[in-house]
């Protein structure tokens, strides 16, 4: 039987993210903590973007494992703040993103004044996820999500995916 | 990976109050699990007020972008355009939640403020409500309200409401990526060819009698003191981050008479242009035609 708080942590992080499936959301940094209130278990969540379609997703699919892992009661609360930041993807989130051939976001901007408006194409030194290369192009500052902007390696060619830092 | 492991696999299957049709459908309330408690001293119908209009402006504003969809110059500014209405979709709803749990007398939830009010009710800066004529308007129009809402956003990080706080502090991270993204079209129509500089000037002047009506505050914004923010006291910063793009791109700041009020009154009244009519029989329809559909 699987029970304390170890656990149903365990059983929360190895769920995947349906963007980036290759992903826990544990690793994602989506998760944010397991308690137990009684013999409920109380799951909080972060979601990366106000519009993300996958929170909905998510929260069924914490629901199911956790049912199937032996916890009834299940909550699911939302956290806004803080706000998600890219700052908050593990290591070895890290390394399965760039196993997935997508570059991982550099560090966040900490601001607490005005945002400086940007007014080139951002240049990131952004390293090729395949080759390694270093010669890499901005194609667009919004890929398929909204986490993600649409790089291509001059070296090898290939076009990547960028997780932005936010 | 399958089975088990994949979510698109078990949105296949039923299990329980969460067996539903489509990835993205059976939408929760966005504050599931936040405290939504009104702080006390805060005058809770104000605060609802409050956030229907900000939540409006992201509603209708978000509903525009979506007409573009399929009909934008390249792949890449589909994504984009894409990508920002979700964002502001995403603000809206968490607003209306908010507007919806701040005063329980609305009688609403986020889906009948959204889809059963007449325009009347619609509480949006005029602006938001515009149809784009072209590229240039669209980025135009976005370049303003991206500067402005982000501005407005900015502040109200440290709004007396901890949940508007919450709302805008997410907020703030995509509005500079909107702000940016439609900066970065500007500078690039405007310093480009004679004829895309004539467009993006011909733009900027479509647009420039709908910028004055942002910073008009409405008796709500000063009545609500720390929760809300005055909009007149962006002005300075707003104007400042518009000067810098039209320099950059070699443009002018259009002379434009600002679009009269009726009666004194303007978007966040409920007194708007024929345009937004427009959205909502689009946004609205199907759910009036259906009351009791789900999705």
């Amino acid at each position: 039987m699987v029970t304390g708080p170890a656990s149903a942590w365990d059983v929360a992080a190895a769920t995947p993210d349906p963007e980036l499936p290759q992903l826990t959301v544990a690793e994602l940094g989506i998760l944010r903590s397991v308690e137990h209130a009684g013999n409920t278990v109380i799951v909080t969540i972060t979601p990366t973007y106000s519009g993300c379609p996958a929170i909905r997703e998510i929260t069924a699919d914490l629901r199911h494992r956790l049912a199937a892992g032996g916890f009834a009661r299940v909550e699911v609360r939302t956290q806004l703040a803080p706000p998600w930041s890219s700052d908050w993807i593990s290591a070895a989130g890290r390394r399965k993103l760039a196993q997935a051939g997508i570059a991982g976001p550099h560090p966040a901007p900490r601001r607490h004044g005005p945002t400086p408006l940007t007014l080139l194409p951002a240049r990131r030194a952004v390293q090729c996820p395949r080759c390694g290369s270093a010669r890499t192009v901005r194609t667009a500052d919004f890929g398929a999500t909204a986490c993600k902007a649409l790089y291509r390696c001059d070296e090898c060619r290939e076009p990547f995916e960028y997780v932005k830092e936010i | 990976m399958s089975g088990e492991d994949n979510p698109y696999d078990l949105l296949a299957g039923e299990h329980g109050e969460d067996h539903r049709w489509a990835f993205g459908t059976g939408f929760t309330d966005p504050l599931a699990g936040v405290d939504t408690t009104v702080p006390p001293g805060v005058d809770a119908a104000a605060l609802a007020a409050y956030c229907l209009m900000l939540g409006d402006d992201a509603l209708i504003y978000s509903h525009r972008l979506q007409q573009w969809i399929t009909r934008l110059p390249e792949l890449e500014e589909e994504t984009a355009v894409a990508n920002i209405a979700l964002d502001l979709l995403g603000q809206a709803r968490m607003l209306l939640a908010r507007a919806a749990t701040a005063d329980p007398s609305l009688g609403a939830d986020e889906d009948r403020l959204a889809l059963f009010r007449d325009e009347p009710g619609f509480r949006n800066v005029r602006l938001a409500e515009r149809a784009d004529a072209d590229f240039a308007d669209l980025v135009a129009r976005l370049l303003v309200f991206a500067c402005w809402r982000l501005a407005v956003f900015e502040r109200l990080r440290g709004s007396a409401d901890p949940v508007l706080a919450a709302i805008a502090g997410r907020g703030v991270n995509e509005l500079a990526y909107h702000r940016d993204y439609a900066a970065q079209w500007v500078v690039r129509l405007g310093d480009g060819t004679d004829h895309s500089r004539d467009r993006m000037t011909r733009a900027l002047a479509a647009v420039w009698p709908l910028v004055d009506e942002l910073f008009t505050a409405h008796p709500v914004e000063h009545a609500l003191g720390s929760v809300a923010v005055d909009p007149a006291d962006v002005r300075a910063e707003v104007d400042a981050a518009l000067s810098a793009v039209l320099a950059a791109a070699g443009l002018e700041r259009p002379r434009a008479a600002p679009l009269g009020r009726v009666s004194g009154q303007s978007g966040r009244d409920g007194v708007h242009t024929e345009d937004l009519g427009y959205v909502l029989a689009e946004l609205q329809s199907v759910a009036r035609a259906y009351p009791d559909a789900t999705w």
